[in-house]
């Protein structure tokens, strides 16, 4: 009986074992093949990452993340691409003329293909933008594409679809008007919003983006989609069709989902990844000291600010005294040396030192100034009527996250050692936490931003009057009215100018706290090159090589 | 017994009814909204993606398309990830995390049984000791950080597994160990002292004294009537099997159901939370009621009766 259990139990075993092929992983089987053949072939350069998760979106209009990002850069190419600089240069776009006043632009396509052999049109274009605005699509980022007159009127249900001020003239010629001036547009048409998508297959079937592995999926980058199993693995072979294809060094990438950080850490110390880092994972925080010490780690500025923001519509953070206390208040370098480690730039001002003109950190505040921080407390304390810090208590709130976390406590322990204000902290999931920044139900609360194109007004715009992003109930006339006029300016340095005044304005009344501007951290195996992330955090697979 | 069958399977259709509504106000009433943005989306835009899921709806309709759905076994599109169908997550991560969880439920019997039967037939000697020290590890140590250890030393140092992954059988291994290693001591456990009650008993020393083997008498005899109380627990072990997987899975990375139920619940991912909740109730029942069968099997003396308990 006992040996007929035994039996029994193992045959079920191998039965199912056998039966699900170990747990489907033909996904695995198919790209070791596709990988060992390229291998006969010869000159295979390939490369090892490694994302958190699937991607939440294959569409590149759908997309709102860096993991999806990164993927639709190597799959799609917009009328320009970012070189390892961030800087645009033509990509799609042969030749791009601008009218005098900056409002009209005139792409000349190059003669490109998409990866089944289509010709990319103009058309791919205008049928792309205007499919990301139609209000039906629900894409998250059409506001990416209001710089576009009348698009912004059809994205909010209200102008119709004909007044999107894109044309495709002929095949070749695409002419797009905008509503203002605006000398970061070419930065713009490289990000995966205004890339194109194939109209005709498009036309056929608009699920073509559900099914990253079927034959519908079509793109017009360096790289292809050869495979995709979900949670387990990305593979991106070399697209021969590419108008550039002589200028791309890896035929393969391998992308391996690995959630855990340190696990990703074992991997790479294993040999079985090649890069670590932004935009695809991170590296984990226990290594950052070992990784500095071996003098592998390489930091560069990104372009993105870490801040508290402050609900001026609340009976206690009204008072200006008590923000700027609390914004003096805090230690910003041994917070970024005990605490964040990525060697980030302490924030005095909003905009990141990656911006022209704002390569230097503003001099708004000086940072960790306890004595003026007490003198201001004071004064907030008389004005709300209370006489002794103790009385006050403070609720800071932040998304659940075990580095959000040690952020909030070395400060609440500033402010409460120094100020001696009473701090609270209250942590809720992603979800819920933008509802509750939202809807005002905080005090202080912990805001990221990062840069969607290096330009300051990405950042000044946030704290527009009716700017979408602004939870924080502030509102300055003049500033919104200084932000419009650096909309229709045309002359570089006037409108940097303009920008700074308006920065200023933002600083005097200290709506937010802002705490350090973000870095890109990477590690690489010596072989890689060319693999370092741009200002923002883009990293473009088109230049990276091998060099065994 | 078919009766005693029938009668299980319509409480269990009651009590997915009962798990189904109540994951569907609780998911409901907890704050949060799975179309939440940080940028800023124009109303029309939030309108129209919540008319394409249904949730402009009033509550009752909500709550009885999703009933229909429910036994229909359509779960609908993923919130956040909008190309994928719950149905095609579940159907391709399941046959992963089956594949673990038995490979762990076999190790952690095997191992568990091997280890008390060896420390009872040992009473107070040092192989009983040596057992009881790797019993009070295993129950003591949680799997996560089990699994972290195997994966530094065996994987990275020694080299002797893969890190991470799920390409074919030198993956899984382990993983299944680091979840099985609790079950496993509290098996030995069990096995031990029940183990040690039997080889006491009358019937045994009878069997001794007819001069059968020692191995015959353990195997045969002691050993069957010990594992009643393993069988019991058999049940919650698939429960902790599968709710301890997801843990696993992030740190071996592999692409099995664990992480969605988990993942699912942070993103408010509406669809997918219905969907694996409602997988795994019937995972569970199902479970519950395979091991009230078993009894019959190895006890006879326990009859499976509709309705009322039957008498020893």
């Amino acid at each position: 009986m006992k040996n007929f259990k035994a039996l029994l139990l193992f045959l079920t075993l191998t039965l199912v074992l056998a039966a699900c092929n170990f747990g489907g992983d033909s996904g695995g089987d198919t790209s070791e093949e596709s990988t060992s053949s390229e291998g006969e072939s010869g000159g295979n350069k390939s490369i090892n990452l490694s994302i958190a998760s699937d991607p939440p979106s294959f569409h590149p209009a759908l997309a709102t993340d860096t993991t999806s990002g990164a993927i639709m850069a190597s799959v799609f190419e917009g009328l320009t691409r970012l070189d390892p600089e961030g800087n645009p240069e033509p990509a799609m776009a042969e030749n791009i003329d601008v009218s005098e006043d900056g409002l009209t632009y005139t792409y000349t396509l190059r003669d490109a293909q998409w990866s089944n052999g289509d010709p990319v049109t103009a058309q791919d274009f205008e049928y792309a933008w205007k499919w990301a605005l139609d209000p039906e699509n629900a894409s998250d980022y059409a506001y990416q594409l209001y710089y576009i007159e009348g698009a912004e009127a059809y994205n909010s249900g209200e102008g119709s679809v004909d007044d999107v001020a894109v044309t495709a003239i002929d095949d070749q010629t695409l002419e797009v008007n905008l509503v203002n001036p605006t000398p970061y547009f070419d930065e713009l048409t490289a990000f995966y919003t205004y890339y194109p998508i194939n109209s005709t297959v498009a036309d056929e079937n608009p699920d073509w983006h559900t099914d990253p592995n079927g034959e519908d999926y079509i793109g017009n980058g360096p790289f292809t989609m050869e495979n995709f199993t979900s949670s387990d693995e990305i593979v991106l072979t070399k697209n021969d069709n590419y108008w550039d294809a002589e200028n791309v060094a890896l035929d393969t990438v391998n992308i391996d989902m690995v959630e855990s950080a340190a696990t990703a850490l074992n991997m790479y110390e294993a040999g079985e990844l090649d890069y670590l880092g932004s935009p695809f994972n991170t590296i984990d925080l226990n290594a950052l000291d070992r990784f500095r010490e071996d003098g592998t780690l390489n930091v560069s500025d990104q372009a993105g600010t870490y801040m508290y923001v402050f609900n001026t519509q609340d009976e206690v953070m009204q008072n200006e005294n008590i923000r700027k206390a609390l914004t003096l208040a805090i230690d910003r370098e041994g917070l970024i040396e005990n605490v964040t480690k990525g060697e980030q730039k302490p924030a005095t001002g909003l905009v990141p030192l990656t911006m022209e003109g704002f390569e230097e950190p503003g001099d708004y505040f000086e940072s960790n100034n306890i004595e003026e921080a007490k003198a201001a407390l004071e004064t907030g304390l008389e004005e709300l009527g209370m006489s002794d810090p103790s009385e006050l208590t403070v609720a800071l709130s932040y998304n659940t996250d075990e580095a959000h976390a040690a952020v909030a406590q070395f400060i609440q322990q500033g402010w409460a050692e120094n100020l001696g204000i009473d701090i609270t902290l209250d942590n809720a999931e992603w979800q819920v936490y933008l509802e509750t920044l939202d809807s005002g139900e905080y005090q202080v609360g912990r805001y990221g931003w990062l840069g969607d194109f290096n330009d300051p007004i990405n950042f000044l715009e946030i704290f527009k009057t009716d700017g979408g992003n602004n939870d924080t109930g502030w509102t300055n006339e003049e500033y919104t009215q200084l932000l419009n006029d650096a909309a229709q300016e045309t002359d570089e340095a006037a409108r940097t100018e303009m920008m700074k005044e308006a920065e200023e304005i933002l600083m005097s009344e200290y709506p937010f706290a802002p705490i350090y501007f973000y870095t890109n951290l990477s590690v690489h195996e010596d072989t890689v090159q060319n693999m370092q992330a741009d200002p923002l955090g883009n990293v473009q697979l088109k230049y990276v090589d091998i060099q065994e | 017994m078919i009766k005693y069958i029938g009668q299980r399977l319509i409480y269990i259709i009651i009590a997915l009814f009962i798990i189904i509504t109540a994951t569907f106000f609780l998911m409901r009433l907890a704050p949060g909204n799975p179309f939440a943005s940080e940028r800023a989306v124009p109303p029309a835009i939030q309108e129209s993606l919540n008319a394409k899921y249904g949730l402009d709806n009033p509550w009752y309709v909500q709550y009885g398309e999703y009933l229909l759905n429910t036994v229909q076994g359509d779960f609908g599109t993923s919130m956040k990830y909008k190309y994928r169908e719950t149905n095609d997550m579940i159907a391709e991560g399941f046959p992963i995390s089956m594949t673990l969880g038995l490979e762990a439920m076999f190790i952690a019997v095997g191992m568990g049984v091997l280890i008390g039967t060896i420390a009872a037939l040992f009473h107070n000697k040092w192989p009983d000791y040596v057992m009881s020290i790797v019993a009070v590890i295993g129950i003591s140590v949680p799997s996560f950080v089990m699994a972290s250890v195997l994966q530094y030393y065996l994987a990275l140092q020694a080299g002797w597994f893969p890190i991470a992954g799920w390409n074919g059988f030198i993956y899984s291994i382990l993983p299944a160990v680091a979840l099985a290693s609790t079950p496993m001591a509290f098996i030995a456990k069990l096995t031990r002292s029940s183990m040690l009650e039997e080889t006491n008993s009358e019937y045994v020393k009878m069997a001794k004294a007819k001069g059968i083997s020692k191995w015959v008498v353990t195997f045969k005899h002691a050993l069957r009537n010990a594992l009643l109380p393993v069988v019991t627990y058999l049940a919650p072990l698939t429960a902790g099997i599968i709710t301890g997987s997801f843990v696993i899975e992030e740190i071996f990375a592999i692409p099995g159901i664990g992480k969605y139920f988990v993942t699912s619940i942070t993103n408010r991912d509406y669809t997918v939370i219905m969907g694996t909740t409602v997988f795994y109730s019937i995972i569970l029942l199902l479970a519950v009621l395979i091991v009230d069968i078993l009894y019959s099997f190895i006890d006879p003396r326990i009859k499976l009766r509709g309705g009322k308990s039957s008498g020893k």
